[in-house]
């Protein structure tokens, strides 16, 4: 028979997990409620008052041309960035992992972008990118309409969307150099023995063995893509020009904390958080089949 | 044993008293947004406080930005914990303006028993804070207007030594510019501060119904026609001609950088950069500051009020309003009027302290010549129903649905007039919401 420690108290276990509770509750549960009761009310920002509404909010975001175009853009940003920071990542965790010359120091150089907080990655893109005093600006002055960033918003949302996988991707390259490492050398070997070459390996052998860490990866960045995008947009565009780099979370904190609409931009939050709870949803029903958990 | 633990009780006894009696000061804290050098010069204007008297003693503490000094003080006030001054940026007013967070400034003089002549502020600042009884609710601090930077040497190559007085006269000035072969003879960065609420005091246009708001809730914003759209146009062709340039951090340069360093020869921007651009010029360049252009034919009127003004809050104690009261007192006074306007661009925000600065022979030298007509701008007119400020809701989103409409504008995304009218129905959608937010306030 199996043996198991248990508590005949239930108020002690109760008491092991308050803290944790206390925890997610004071910083999860308390202002989720508060943002639902503010998109429900119209709320004044120095207190004094708060009227009952209903869904007006949600109606009037809704109703609003911009903000369908600013979920259409943050999906967008969504997806380019998912793709360009896992690729890239995954690229140079295959070439930390097959030990090229100087592994080790790159190794360590990768992860740094990660370590460089999104303002400060913002400001340095913004000079570099910049079409009258950056690397560009050479580029401009023989073909003018090449590259604007101010006043193109493709050319702007293509910026953010580097400067944010840029960082990203020494995040996906920890993980993705991690799964590779803990593929028993063996199986490698074994593959290379009889005549695999490097890409057939990574192929058949590698990729497949780190699925797993794929989808979590995926999962991950799809999320974070939604709420970490807010510094580089603040530093590197303000949402500009026009609307085209207005993704969801900079609305709401331009809506909430600038223009002092707490109601409009707890709505919006709302629906952000709903949003990523569907999309985490179906990925997680119709990618995750594929993925296979050793 | 005995007598080692009395000595302890007595020695502690002491100590007791006597940081009682250096804490005597009554303390008081003051939140602002300035940062870098006017951070520090407010830091100076605090210290200067502290030394002139033995009561009170002030804390500064810079929040970062005027934004960030308005959200913490929003949070703190709703967490009761506030400090007893803040400084509030002019988009910012309306809000507090309708809550019950604040004392008001003429109120908490006159409890604590100051006399200040509320005449002796200059109308176009005082007007801007004050209530709808013209009685101020805040003091103004750090007060600003839009001047018209020009660099002199270039408009010397163009025969003219003086600014131009008109938009007309400007546009012809900027041709003649690029004619004699200056690549951006004006620099713009979709700021609507000069272009839009500068332009409707000076010009005497209304931007809102209900005169701009301080009539009322339920006023509309109308900025899609007549003056306005004309002098979209103007600027929107000036671009295509290569009149004017955009300059903004995106495209490398500010304005201000594009101005100093000699690249753009005209810009429109706040007389508090009159510092900035003398400390970065570039060496020996001749420049100037004048008054805002008028549209032709015009009578010119006095220019609006930027800028911050410093607000009491509510849920503090008698003591610590004392303390305020008498900061308040302090910074009123010519002297620090002038010891203000000498470390930063701002200007003096009363009369008497204009004149003391004026007595003083600030304005005679070299750095600080010019300053003298951000007043002159201010006091152009008496202040009427379209100049004395604009008091609409959320004017902060409404402020980027205009520069969002620009930004397209100036892309040919949209034509001049459809890119003003989706602005204006924005804007107005934010004025309904705010109206309904605030429902049964009145303005005071």
């Amino acid at each position: 028979m199996e043996k198991r420690a248990t508590f005949s108290m239930g108020w002690l276990g109760f008491a092991f997990i308050l803290p944790q509770i206390l925890l997610v509750f004071t910083f999860f549960y308390w202002p989720t409620g508060a943002a639902m009761y503010w998109a429900f009310t119209l709320e004044r920002p120095w207190g004094g008052g708060n009227e009952w509404v209903g869904f007006d909010n949600f109606r009037q975001i809704f109703a609003d041309r911009a903000y369908w175009g600013s979920i259409i853009r943050s999906l967008m940003f969504a997806a380019s960035t998912a793709i360009l920071s896992m690729a890239f990542g995954l690229l140079l965790a295959v070439a930390c992992d097959r030990g090229l010359k100087g592994y080790q120091a790159f190794r360590t150089i990768f992860v740094w972008p990660y370590a460089v907080v999104a303002p400060a990655a913002a400001l340095a893109f913004r000079f570099i990118f910049a079409p009258e005093a950056g690397i560009f600006a050479s580029l401009v002055k023989a073909y003018p309409e090449f590259w604007n960033p101010a006043q193109n918003g493709y050319h702007a949302m293509a910026m953010i969307i580097i400067c944010y996988s840029w960082k990203y991707a020494a995040y996906c390259f920890i993980f993705f150099l991690a799964a590779l490492q803990a593929i028993p050398r063996s199986v490698i070997e074994a593959s290379a023995l009889d005549g695999a070459g490097v890409l057939r390996r990574v192929f058949d052998i590698q990729l497949p063995l780190i699925t797993p860490t794929f989808f979590f990866m995926l999962v991950i960045s799809i999320t974070d893509s939604f709420q970490d995008s807010f510094g580089i947009v603040d530093v590197m565009t303000d949402g500009g020009p026009g609307k085209a780099t207005e993704l969801l979370v900079y609305k709401i904190y331009f809506d909430g904390f600038r223009g002092l609409d707490y109601s409009g931009a707890a709505a919006q939050s709302i629906v952000l958080m709903l949003i990523m709870m569907v999309l985490t949803f179906f990925q997680f029903r119709y990618i995750e089949r594929r993925v296979h958990y050793s | 044993m005995k007598s080692k633990l009395l000595a302890t009780v007595a020695a502690l006894l002491l100590a007791a008293t006597a940081s009682a009696s250096s804490a005597e000061r009554v303390k008081f804290e003051m939140w602002h947004g300035l940062t870098g050098d006017l951070g520090g010069v407010v830091d100076q204007v605090c210290k200067r406080f502290n030394d002139s008297q033995a009561d009170y003693e002030i804390i500064c503490t810079s929040q970062g930005s005027y934004d960030n000094a308005l959200q913490n003080a929003i949070a703190a006030y709703r967490a009761k914990k506030n400090p007893t001054i803040v400084q509030i940026f002019d988009a910012g007013t309306l809000d507090l303006l309708l809550s019950e967070a604040y004392v008001p400034a003429r109120k908490l003089m006159a409890d604590n028993g100051y006399k200040i002549n509320w005449e002796d502020y200059i109308p176009a600042i005082s007007n801007y804070y004050a209530n709808s009884k013209g009685e101020l609710n805040s003091f103004p601090f750090n007060s600003s207007t839009a001047m018209m930077y020009w660099n002199k040497d270039a408009f010397a190559k163009i025969g003219k030594t003086e600014a131009p007085k008109t938009w007309e006269e400007t546009f012809d000035s900027l041709k003649a510019l690029k004619s004699a072969g200056y690549e951006c003879p004006m620099a713009w960065n979709y700021d609507t501060w000069p272009i839009m609420e500068q332009f409707s005091a000076i010009n005497n246009i209304p931007v809102a119904t209900k005169g701009n708001g301080y009539q009322g809730l339920d006023a509309e914003f109308a900025v899609n026609k007549g003056k306005y759209v004309d002098i979209i146009k103007t600027l929107k062709k000036g671009y295509d001609d290569g009149l004017v340039k955009i300059k903004t951090p995106d495209t490398g340069a500010t304005i201000v950088q594009a101005f100093a360093n000699g690249d753009c020869q005209v810009m429109l921007s706040s007389i508090a950069d009159h510092g900035t651009v003398g400390k970065t010029q570039k060496p020996d360049m001749q420049w100037d500051v004048a008054i805002l252009p008028t549209l032709a034919g015009v009578e010119r009127h006095n220019s609006l009020v930027g800028g911050a003004s410093l607000w009491a809050l509510q849920g503090k104690s008698d003591a610590e309003y004392k303390g305020a009261a008498a900061f308040f007192n302090f910074i009123a006074q010519p002297e620090s009027a002038l010891f203000w306007s000498t470390n930063t661009g701002y200007i003096p925000v009363t009369k008497s302290g204009f004149e003391f600065m004026k007595s003083q022979g600030f304005y005679d030298k070299a750095p600080y010549k010019g300053r003298e007509l951000a007043i002159a701008s201010l006091n152009a007119s008496p202040v009427n129903e379209n100049t004395r400020g604009i008091r609409l809701g959320g004017f902060v989103q409404i402020r980027k649905e205009m520069r969002d409409a620009l930004t397209d504008i100036f892309a040919n995304k949209v034509s001049v007039d459809d890119g003003l009218n989706s602005a204006v129905e924005r804007s107005n959608a934010v004025l309904r919401k705010f109206e309904k937010t605030y429902a049964g306030k009145m303005l005071p």
